[in-house]
């Protein structure tokens, strides 16, 4: 165990002006941010003649990673949240915007940037059944990265680590896992190897997309909490991917929703989840299944009459706040340009021009809706 | 139509299902029984390979080999509908497993349809949504006019909440959501008394799912069929279902009312699946979810299937397997399988955590993951 205890190296100091995220959640300094970050995929041409297209998954985005907290990433599918993870993983490269490490951009597309940078920040995929290699071990899944990042070099020390490794994610006895093959485990054991995969760099930064959703109902609570317990002992950063915003209250110290692609709301996920802002966070909130509303004579006919239309397609977004065309509270501004951001007091903030004071064409003074009263 | 709940539609009794394996058999399912009232939502929920797939296909006689209905019967009850009297077969109680095939086909899609989960693999890519809506009619009631076919097709997208000039769209121009939708509608085609759902929402997104299942309510409340909910999400059914059956390893190891289960689970699986989801009301609080994994159907634990994941299991647990019972006199419609209500198996008495009413809204445990909030 202690061989993987890592230690804190003195921060490079950090040349950050402005605020880019919410400075007064931590003392620390933030480990990983995203500013402005955009990305577009662009397709294939109809026509030869024809007009570029592209697939705008991501607009302005900025997130901040702070050491020994968690950050979740809420929307639908489609919604952009899996992109920000890949390009925050340098999977992707940014079309606009950057990423910051230590406070520093990174740059550089060679094998070898990419590798020090991922020795700081791993990601963990959804699917556990496709991210492990059938044809080997899970102790050559385990060496690699450690072997890669240079913390191993003799096999003892490999083995060592490995059970180490095992240990910590709860695989016991180690001995009987390491030379298993990944059709001989379970889903929740499966995922397990893959978060000590990626713990194995000894990152800073762990970005889990969806690390549960793929599992079996009564273990992914196994799982959350084992993620919890490793950034509490690593000090790591996580961004913890998902569409349950109830799992997010659950897991995460700050809850952003993302919708389209655009940032709608993010600040403590209590505070957004017992006050949701933006009218999106609202409707996800009402449709999330809810047990309490059991018995209590509404069931699921009540309210959330507001759900309507799908999420758009990305190729051609609506213009302005890409939700106006679903949003009971569109106003002629929302359809001209995306709202600016609008803080709300104790770092809850959201991008709604409802909640803008000096908003172009606010029809009335009190434009909030009381819609979310009876939460 | 007014729905008496009370009125007897389905009686599955004793159903087995094996599944016959290179290397022996396979209990798929294990001596289930319950009973569908008319207009009911009976929720089926479990894990993955729990089984509950498995018996709704035995009920519509839709499994084939390997899998073979080695016993049990699914009773029948037919009530005169005047808008099927073409109908000959009269009001008397038959067993679904003893239809010949020719007998099987009217029973099929006039009494229970079935709405399969992928929306984009029970559809026919090259036919039209209306050509797939109009074969249905046209297969089962050859002698109706086009023209009738037509309007019926239009109504039922109408009831479903897709305009009808969607008719002649293909599934590739539907969204997931409009593609579920007009699953139901086909479904509902020939005014079925019991529709099998089968994790219809579990591929879209909570806001789409919510609408669907508003429209499955508000179409339940008009036509009054009977639907059997199939889905591993025990919080959504909560919310939606009358009745819910727990299934374990091919067993049902509870039923109960919706409320009843919620407020008062029995047995310590039900009690586990209900702490595996993080709720989004009330205190944060640390959750355990049930530790271990669901069990491998080729080798599943001697006397209760749960005994290795059961905190309170005893010596009989290993041995007996335990039958449905009523554990309490004043709950006289929940029933569950444990020897922990079994005076005679287990002298010590029943746990005080399954005893309590109203387990989910104790707030003893304090918030240990994650941590408060920083204010």
């Amino acid at each position: 165990m202690s061989g993987l205890s890592r230690l804190d190296g003195s921060f490079e100091p950090a040349q950050r002006n402005g605020k880019n995220g919410s400075a007064f959640l931590s003392m620390e300094e933030p480990v990983l941010e995203a500013v402005h970050m955009r990305k577009v995929f662009p397709l294939r041409k109809l026509r030869f003649w024809g007009q570029e297209r592209s697939v705008k998954a991501v607009e302005d985005t900025s997130l901040v990673l702070y050491p020994g907290r968690a950050i979740a990433l809420v929307g639908e599918s489609g919604s952009g949240k899996t992109t920000v993870a890949r390009l925050l993983a340098r999977l992707y490269s940014v079309s606009g915007g950057e990423i910051r490490f230590r406070g520093r951009q990174v740059s550089g597309r060679s094998a070898r940037a990419l590798r020090s940078y991922r020795r700081h920040v791993q990601l963990i995929f959804q699917d556990p059944f496709s991210s492990l290699n059938p044809v080997h071990t899970i102790r050559y899944h385990l060496r690699r990265p450690l072997r890669l990042h240079g913390h191993a070099h003799t096999s003892e020390e490999e083995t060592a680590q490995i059970t180490s490794l095992l240990e910590r994610v709860n695989l016991t006895p180690a001995e009987q896992f390491m030379d298993k093959f990944p059709h001989q485990l379970s889903g929740g054991q499966r995922q397990r190897v893959a978060i000590a995969r990626a713990l194995a760099a000894r990152p800073d930064v762990l970005l889990a997309d969806e690390p549960v959703s793929m599992l079996d109902v009564s273990i992914r609570l196994d799982v959350l909490n084992l993620l919890s317990r490793l950034k509490e002992e690593d000090h790591l950063a996580l961004l913890y991917i998902t569409h349950d915003i109830a799992s997010a209250r659950y897991f995460a110290d700050d809850t952003l929703v993302m919708y389209a692609g655009q940032m709608v709301e993010g600040g403590p996920s209590e505070e957004v989840t017992q006050q949701p802002k933006h009218p999106y966070t609202q409707l996800l909130l009402q449709a999330a299944p809810d047990p309490d509303r059991l018995g209590s004579g509404q069931r699921v006919l009540g309210g959330a009459e507001t759900a309507r239309g799908e999420p758009p397609s990305l190729i051609s977004p609506p213009s302005g706040c890409r939700f106006h065309p679903r949003c009971p509270f569109a106003m002629p501004v929302c359809k001209e340009r995306f709202p600016p951001r609008t803080d709300l007091g104790s770092g809850h903030w959201t991008h709604c021009f409802l909640y803008e004071a000096n908003a172009d064409s606010s029809p009335s003074t009190s434009p909030v809706p009381m819609q979310m009263k009876e939460r | 139509m007014v729905t008496q709940k009370t009125e007897k539609l389905l009686e599955v009794k004793h159903i087995s299902v094996d599944y016959a394996m290179a290397s022996g058999t396979l209990h798929a399912v294990n001596d289930v029984s319950f009973t569908l009232a008319r207009g009911q939502i009976f929720g089926l929920a479990g894990e993955s390979g729990s089984g509950k797939s498995t018996l709704a296909y035995a009920i519509a006689r839709l499994l084939r080999p390997p899998a073979v209905v080695t016993q049990g019967e699914v009773i029948y009850y037919p009530r005169p509908r005047l808008d099927q009297p073409s109908d000959d077969e009269g009001t008397l109680p038959f067993d679904v497993m003893d239809l010949t095939p020719e007998e099987l086909r009217p029973f099929r899609w006039r009494k229970l349809a079935i709405v399969f989960q992928s929306a984009m693999n029970s559809l026919n890519p090259v036919l039209s949504i209306g050509a797939q809506i109009e074969d249905v009619l046209k297969a089962h009631y050859p002698e109706m006019p086009t023209g009738a076919r037509r309007d019926r097709a239009v109504e039922l997208l109408r009831l479903v909440g897709i305009a009808s000039d969607r008719l002649r769209s293909y599934p590739h121009e539907l969204s997931g959501g409009m593609r579920q939708r007009s699953i139901i509608a086909i479904a509902l085609a020939l005014n079925p008394d019991v529709i099998i759902m089968d994790e219809p929402t579990t591929a879209l997104d909570v806001v789409v799912q919510r609408e669907i299942l508003h429209k499955v309510m508000a179409l339940r409340q008009e036509f009054g069929f009977s639907v059997i909910f199939i889905t591993h999400d025990l919080s959504l059914l909560l919310e939606i279902a009358d009745t819910i059956a727990i299934m374990y390893a091919g067993r049902l190891v509870e039923t109960a009312p919706a409320e009843q289960l919620y407020r008062q689970p029995r047995h310590p699986y039900t009690d586990g699946l209900l702490h595996s989801f993080p709720t989004l009301h009330g205190p944060r609080r640390s959750m355990t979810g049930i530790p271990g994994s669901p069990p491998d159907l080729r080798a599943v634990p001697s006397g209760c299937a749960f005994h290795p994941r059961c905190s309170f299991a005893f010596g009989a647990c290993q041995t007996v397997v335990p039958a449905l019972g009523t554990p309490s006199a004043d709950a006289p419609e929940q029933r569950v399988a444990c020897h922990l209500y079994d005076a005679s198996l287990n002298p010590a008495g029943i746990p005080e955590q399954l005893r309590s009413p109203g387990v989910m809204e104790e707030a003893d445990s304090s918030l240990s993951v994650p941590k408060g909030e920083p204010r």
